[in-house]
């Protein structure tokens, strides 16, 4: 059977379009001194830095792949910051939102709850507010935002868009060869 | 490429270009009349077509907002989304899989063969399988349906032959890969399938049948047929005696236009068609047109559906290939020691990564989503469909408070499950598990339905005028030149896939327009 290459092709230009925008990030990255890695959270304009990073821990404790780095989780979560500069409404149901989660996460932990250190505490966490706008608007987009995204396909064993390759009829269509004789 | 004028009112005009309305208006215009298809969507051709889930559903779904109430599932995981139906030239049959089945005899009439049903609104169709025959012949031949007229079948992917294998093991005896309006071979123009998947996104090859590029283009090349894009039916107006006399529309920039017509045939799928008559109330037709016997939206059926998902220890990549070529008929009988009436088809099916996320288990989060996500390479899947009962409070209505972009109500639709569909759906459920466990899965997910592909019976057909909308030629009881298309005019839903019989019921009802205008009738 033709198996699929699930090998991360990591280049630049894909990672940096992960990590928001490419230019602006690494301007801030290198006259701040920070890590790339936190780059992209300070390139948001009307949310706090803080309040996206624990978006992105958010989103990773909904959809928790371990093989998928964090770039993927702040695609996904990026234009949240975009939204909320547009609508005050939504503005303030993240920051609600996340001051919540990590209300309860020091009633509890008495730590932010980014740095809640087990994913289960967080999940448990997670429920208490299963129910509130905030986390129906954060699941119900990145359930679009993450998996759509066609960089991760191939983490998934998925191929995505195969009629410009002439489709499946000479790439394994019918290639299983493990089953049962019938 | 024909042009009508809007006061020509020798004219028919059918809202809808799909299975009902295309296949209509192409036979009409081969017998030289003259039709103008309205349809509320763009002309988007095989070029345009986009082999990725969600890009393809923003440029072809029907996302215009509805509302819906009641029990089923999916009022509760897609409020807003009761049906996954096409807003495009060729309508459904850009996006259908097609599965091409006749229905059994005993479906044409259902409350002789299961009886008066409790909660059920049963009633025979004014028409059986005997006289359905020829009509079905002509459109497996139009349509080049695999396993009829020659057609070999086509071959079966990795995700059939993970299904036929269990099937064998459970014992199940008709298994193949399905009466498929998809070239095995090239016919009628048109090339065989590429086995890109993706059949449900517009396919890309054109193997696939559908309207937009078989039907359409054929009535167009006689000059008898033309049809106008991005044309949303608003409302069907009558002249005094109650004749219909045209078709009020907003064209592409929101303006209203009115078609004159001789005839209308309202082929709008069986969410908008009922809507339409609804919204088509006047002082002489205070309920809606064609509606004297209230049954204007009721007995909406939407099959029983479900989908079993499976996992093994070794890739199967379900989503090589034909997405729908593989079926298991077994279950399709009426063997109420089940414990219900009706039966069921199981059907291949398989998701993308995208529409897996969205649709494996709607609203589910955390690791066990997640885990089951990460088998997607190692699933098997099959769609479970059958028969589901009409029921009058199932129904279509207009929404009191919301109203669409041309201030139009939009369509409210109501569905509980019967308890008859509660079962076959456990009994499907239980048995799809069995043909993946028996050859070694090690995860079954039962899913629940998805938004409503096939909408069936908003507009049914009745020998009496009491009993329903239509007579056996899908015309109006009440009014004499108006005619339904589609298959809101079914007045069961059998266990099979609907568009085979819409476009055989096309046919016929073609034959019975060119005759009716021929002797004057209407």
């Amino acid at each position: 059977m033709r198996e699929v290459d699930r090998r991360t092709k990591l280049n630049r230009r894909t990672f940096l379009q992960g990590a928001a925008t490419a230019v602006p990030a690494v301007a801030v990255a290198t006259s701040a001194g920070l890590s790339i890695e936190d780059a992209w959270a300070e390139g948001s304009t009307t949310l706090a830095p803080a309040t996206m990073k624990t978006l992105v821990k958010v989103a990773r404790d909904i959809y928790p792949h371990d093989f998928l780095v964090d770039s993927y989780y702040i695609t996904a979560v990026k234009p949240w910051d975009g939204k909320a500069a547009k609508d005050p409404a939504v503005k303030a149901m993240i920051e609600d939102g996340v001051k919540r989660l990590d209300q309860d996460a020091q009633d509890r932990h008495k730590l932010p709850y980014a740095q809640v250190a087990w994913e289960s505490d967080r999940v448990t966490l997670l429920q208490g507010i299963e129910q509130t706008a905030f986390f129906k608007a954060m699941r119900s987009d990145l359930v679009v935002s993450l998996y759509n995204q066609e960089e991760l396909w191939p983490k998934f064993g998925y191929e995505g868009s195969s009629a410009e390759h002439g489709g499946y009829i000479k790439r394994g269509f019918d290639d299983i060869n493990w089953l049962p004789k019938v | 490429m024909a042009k009508f004028d809007l006061n020509d009112d020798g004219v028919v005009v059918i809202v809808g270009s799909g299975a009902g309305g295309g296949t209509l208006g192409n036979e009409l215009a081969q017998k030289g009349i003259k039709v103008v298809i309205l349809e509320a969507g763009a002309r988007n051709e095989i070029q345009d077509f986009i082999n990725n889930e969600w890009e393809s559903f923003t440029q072809l779904a029907w996302k215009d907002m509805r509302t819906t109430s009641g029990s089923w599932q999916v009022a509760k995981d897609f409020p807003n989304l009761p049906a996954w139906i096409v807003k495009s030239v060729g309508g459904s049959t850009v996006h259908w899989a097609g599965a091409s089945l006749r229905f059994d005899e005993h479906e044409f009439k259902i409350r002789s063969a299961y009886g008066d049903v409790p909660g059920a609104n049963m009633l025979d169709w004014p028409i059986t399988l005997a006289e359905m025959e020829p009509w079905y012949a002509k459109a497996e031949n139009k349509m080049g349906v695999t396993r009829t007229n020659g057609i070999p079948g086509l071959p079966g992917n990795n995700n059939f032959k993970v299904m036929e294998a269990g099937a064998r093991k459970v014992g199940y005896k008709e298994v193949h890969t399905g009466r498929m309006a998809i070239n095995s071979q090239p016919r009628d123009g048109r090339g065989s399938c590429q086995q890109i998947g993706f059949c449900f996104q517009g396919c890309k090859s054109g193997a696939k049948w559908s309207t937009l590029y078989t039907e359409i283009p054929k009535g167009e090349a006689t000059g008898n047929l033309e049809v106008r894009p991005n044309s949303m039916a608003i409302k069907i107006e009558h002249d005094a005696s109650g004749k219909v006399t045209g078709v009020v529309y907003a064209d592409a920039e929101g303006k209203q236009q009115r078609q004159k017509a001789r005839v209308v045939a309202v082929a709008g799928n069986s969410i908008e068609s009922p809507r339409l008559l609804l919204n088509s109330a006047s002082s002489m037709f205070p309920d809606g047109l064609a509606n004297s016997s209230g049954q204007v939206g009721r007995n909406y059926m939407r099959h029983m559906t479900g989908s079993v998902y499976a996992v093994f220890d070794k890739s199967v990549h379900m989503y090589r290939g034909t997405t729908m070529a593989g079926i298991i008929r077994d279950e399709a009988k009426n063997d109420p020691s089940r414990g219900f009436f009706g039966g069921y088809e199981m059907e291949t099916l398989s998701l993308g990564v995208p529409f897996m996320a969205a649709f494996l288990k709607p609203g589910a989060w955390g690791r066990t989503f997640t885990s089951a996500m990460e088998q997607y390479p190692q699933m098997a899947g099959m769609w479970l469909v059958g028969e589901d009962l009409p029921q009058e409070t199932n129904r279509v209505t207009l929404d009191p408070k919301a109203k669409d972009a041309h201030g139009m109500p939009v369509a409210s639709v109501h569905y509980d499950d019967h308890p008859n569909d509660l079962a076959m759906r456990n009994h499907a459920y239980k048995q799809g598990s069995a043909v993946y466990e028996s050859i070694g899965a090690t995860a079954t997910f039962p899913t629940v339905p998805y938004p409503s592909t096939h909408n069936m019976g908003t507009n049914r057909m009745s020998a009496k005028a009491r009993d329903g909308v239509v007579n056996k030629f899908g015309q109006t009881h009440d009014i004499k030149n108006l005619f339904v298309s589609d298959g809101s005019q079914f007045t069961s839903s059998a266990a099979c896939n609907p568009t085979l019989t819409i476009v055989s019921l096309a046919i016929r009802q073609a034959d019975h327009i060119a005759g009716a205008m021929q002797k004057k009738e209407i």
